[in-house]
């Protein structure tokens, strides 16, 4: 069995590129890793392209090693990893999308980002000006007697983010469902060109607004991997407390709104407020509900004073007083749990396949956490579990969410009590040279990957992948042989991002 | 003369129904908010929401049929001419000699026939959802009612409803096994047939998940005003044909003059609110369930019609 080392020696090492190595790889080898990855004996944690390269970001399950590794592709070509790897597979064609590098042998050709709407082509690569594809999007068919679509969206009825999704239903039964996304594309990568790291880490905090301290602290790690830079010890701790009351917050509103989808608007109700009295807290300790623009590469701008800590400690201590009695009436309501247990179950070979994060994987029996796996700073020195479940049905997955705001308060708990003092920022020195840094940190959602190369101070290349990439393939695995009118709820239970996913 | 004043208090009975029921609506939707922790609109909300409609341009699918324009008006009168046959604050009016219960479910059911197709016209795939799942709960929820309208006219020799509601007032009748069971089963036919939780979601926007609003989701404009109107109609209807039937106090005797109708109208106004206030608890305490439990839920209702009929078979007494 071949081991990412092996990988790593036959390849040539990049120099400057922190934490983990990268490497430049021939065809043949890229080939060899996307045939261990189809294997199912590494991860895929990320594939993204440049002008005239593309990179692959790989995990080994049992090490946790972490590897890129980096193919030059100057005639616009390279071998498709879809081909073996199916969760390659979008991100193949928004690369093709993009930067217009085509994988040989794509099953997939079809475009994924670029709904025709630029007035260009390939925007991060040649741009090549004109309307891209003649041709009218095809969705997969489905045949057979009886069957039906339905259509739905990119605009729906509620207040959510744009994305379409064509159902083919027996009935009630639905036998296919086939996602269509990029409406919310922004070309924030784009914008990341020649930013400064001041705009860069604003640009990565716009990202996803449900996820913008896992996205401005990513970001952040990389650069300061990049850079080989420390942040201050208080400025370690206090961006895992805006991580945890990030996650808080988005919990709570995730195991009320997804009870709300089976009409039980009292749970709603109860856990909009306890999201509402984190939100207010970070508002009040941190000057923003959202806790933007808090984290930047060095450290973080904004300290927390006394008052602060008191008002977060507060809510804290009011959550764990208000929560229990709300996971009682969850697990105690019939009519609801008839819905949740047993509907859009998630086998857990899916998930280990596409190395799903969040609480998608831990509910189907992958236990990743990178809090865990990675145990970055400070959460090598905190307590907490990482719980898993093996159902994968939304029953499951709101469990999940259920143990790790109990985690989340522990952890808001222990930094509050051990905060050290001490500066806040570590200036960073100028380089010129080339620069590359790579960050895996765990949002809500699961893990978000941020990969960059600095130039004089500049960004010259920004990637950053969203786990809602190997999350929303299973969604459509999920909903099969369920009906029509639990896609919802199932849907509400994976709470992937539209905009993360879009950029 | 008496014909004059007979169609009097007809006309204030169905003007009644007209005025009190978006009220009704509002007051359950304001309960259900405060129980939410919220504030609710107005309780008058449902009134403006109306008048918004009315004055609102209608848009029409180029497809959309003469059928698609007359649905509203049918089932709006359908369910209005239903409503004044039900004994609201008093009963042996003009109307209610005219149509017995077996003629209010005909008319319910047409309106709904009616909806269905509409739903369908346009072509649309949720108006086609909707529809079927709209007939799937009417061919389990009309047996299941005709059973309970014959339980009832078995304990009251009648299937008028003034009669069963004068002798069901009247101290003849006690205690009987076979109207709870009827009780129970018209409380589950009444939740499925105005698309209330557990069956539907009045409240919803996952278009997914709609029976009710899926089936509608093309109208706008008056035409959406008189079907509204017309789903806040029939919740009062089902309302006040329960609380005629099995809470028929201090409703007036035909004919016993003003005071009495007051006293009755304010029975009424009464038992409208405690039903409508249960209705919200219930709704707030329950989750929606899996369309395909719809049949078993409804299978109950029709069964416990069917052993309330057949107790009385066995004995009159029960």
């Amino acid at each position: 069995m071949a081991a990412l080392i092996d990988l790593m020696l036959k390849g040539h090492k990049v120099q400057q590129h922190g934490p983990w190595p990268r490497v430049v790889v021939d065809a043949q080898q890229w080939e060899f890793a996307a045939g261990e990855l189809q294997q199912g004996r590494w991860g895929l944690l990320g594939l993204w392209g440049e002008p005239s390269t593309v990179h692959m970001a790989i995990m080994d399950p049992f090490a946790t090693e972490i590897l890129v590794v980096s193919l030059d592709c100057p005639d616009r070509r390279y071998p498709s990893v879809g081909r073996h790897h199916p969760p390659a597979l979008r991100l193949e064609r928004a690369v093709n999308d993009l930067f217009g590098l085509s994988a040989q042998g794509l099953p997939d050709t079809r475009p994924w980002l670029d709904h025709d709407r630029w007035g260009v082509r390939f925007p991060s690569g040649d741009r090549i000006n004109g309307p891209s594809q003649a041709m009218p999007y095809r969705f997969l068919p489905a045949e057979g007697s009886g069957l039906h679509q339905i259509a739905v969206g990119p605009v729906h009825a509620g207040i959510i983010e744009p994305g379409h999704f064509r159902f083919t239903a027996s009935g009630e039964t639905v036998v296919r469902l086939e996602q269509r996304l990029g409406y919310t594309h922004k070309g924030v990568e784009q914008l990341m060109i020649g930013a400064s790291l001041e705009r860069a880490v604003q640009l990565a905090g716009r990202v996803s607004g449900d996820s913008t301290v896992a996205y401005a602290y990513a970001f952040s790690k990389a650069a300061e991997a990049a850079l080989e830079l420390g942040a201050p010890d208080r400025a370690v701790w206090l961006r895992a407390l805006l991580a945890e009351l990030e996650r808080l917050a988005n919990h709570l509103g995730d195991i009320g709104a997804i009870c709300n989808d089976a009409s039980f608007a009292l749970m709603h109700a109860h856990c909009s407020v306890l999201r509402e009295s984190v939100l207010r807290a970070s508002g009040s300790a941190f000057g923003h509900r959202l806790m933007r623009d808090i984290i930047v590469p060095g450290g973080v701008i904004g300290d927390l004073d006394d008052a602060g800590t008191e008002i977060i400690q507060a809510m804290a201590d009011n959550i764990r007083l208000r929560f229990p009695a709300l996971v009682e009436l969850y697990d105690n309501t019939a009519s609801l749990q008839d819905r949740t247990v047993d509907t859009g179950v998630l086998k857990p070979a899916l998930t280990r396949q596409y190395a799903a994060g969040g609480y998608i994987g831990r509910a189907s029996g992958r236990s990743f956490d990178a809090r865990r796996a990675l145990a970055y700073p400070p959460y090598d020195s905190l307590s907490f579990e990482v719980p898993v479940l093996s159902e994968g049905d939304v029953n499951a997955r709101v469990w999940i969410r259920i143990r790790e705001v109990e985690q989340g308060l522990s952890l808001i708990d222990q930094i509050l009590n051990r905060l050290p003092e001490g500066r806040l920022m570590t200036p960073a020195g100028d380089r010129s040279e080339a620069r590359e840094g790579m960050a895996i940190v765990e949002g809500f959602r699961g893990d978000v990957l941020v990969w960059l190369r600095l130039r004089d101070g500049r960004i010259e290349r920004c990637h950053m992948r969203d786990p809602s990439w190997f999350q929303w393939p299973l969604l459509e695995a999920v909903v099969e042989n369920n009906i029509v009118a639990d896609f919802p709820l199932c849907n509400k239970s994976f709470n992937c991002s539209y905009s993360g996913h879009d950029l | 003369m008496v014909v004059i004043s007979d169609i009097l208090v007809q006309g204030v009975q169905m003007l009644l129904v007209l005025l009190l029921a978006p009220l009704l609506t509002g007051f359950v939707r304001k309960i259900k908010a405060r129980l939410l922790r919220r504030r609710g609109a107005s309780v008058f909300q449902p009134y403006r929401d109306l008048l918004r409609l009315l004055r609102k341009e209608v848009v029409l699918a180029d497809n959309a049929s003469w059928l698609f324009r007359v649905t509203p008006y049918i089932t709006f009168a359908a369910i209005w001419v239903a409503a004044a046959l039900v004994p609201t604050f008093a009963t042996g009016l003009l109307f209610n000699w005219t149509a017995d219960l077996i003629a209010i479910v005909a008319l319910l059911g047409s309106a709904r026939f009616f909806l269905a197709l509409a739903g369908m016209d346009v072509g649309t795939s949720f108006g086609g959802i909707g529809s079927s799942r709209e007939v799937m709960i009417a061919a389990l929820a009309e047996p299941a009612m005709l059973l309970i309208v014959f339980c009832m006219a078995l304990v009251a020799g009648s299937t008028q409803l003034s009669t069963v509601a004068n002798f069901l007032a009247s101290s003849y009748v006690g205690l009987r096994v076979s109207l709870g069971m009827a009780l129970i089963a018209l409380i589950m036919v009444a939740l499925a047939e105005n698309a209330r939780i557990p069956v539907d979601n009045p409240a919803t926007h996952l278009e997914l998940t709609m029976v009710h609003e899926a089936m509608v989701l093309e109208y706008s404009g008056r035409h959406l005003a008189m079907i509204e109107f017309g789903a806040f109609l029939q919740l009062l209807l089902y309302i006040s044909l329960i609380a005629c039937v099995f809470v028929p106090w201090k409703i007036a005797l035909f004919g016993t003059g003003p005071l009495a109708y007051a006293i009755g109208a304010g029975a009424y106004i009464v038992k409208l609110a405690v039903a409508g206030f249960l209705l919200a608890l219930f709704e707030t305490a329950t989750a929606k369930m899996r369309v395909f439990r719809i049949p078993q839920f409804l299978g109950a209702a029709l069964m416990l019609g069917l052993l309330g009929t057949l107790l009385l078979f066995v004995s009159r007494s029960f």
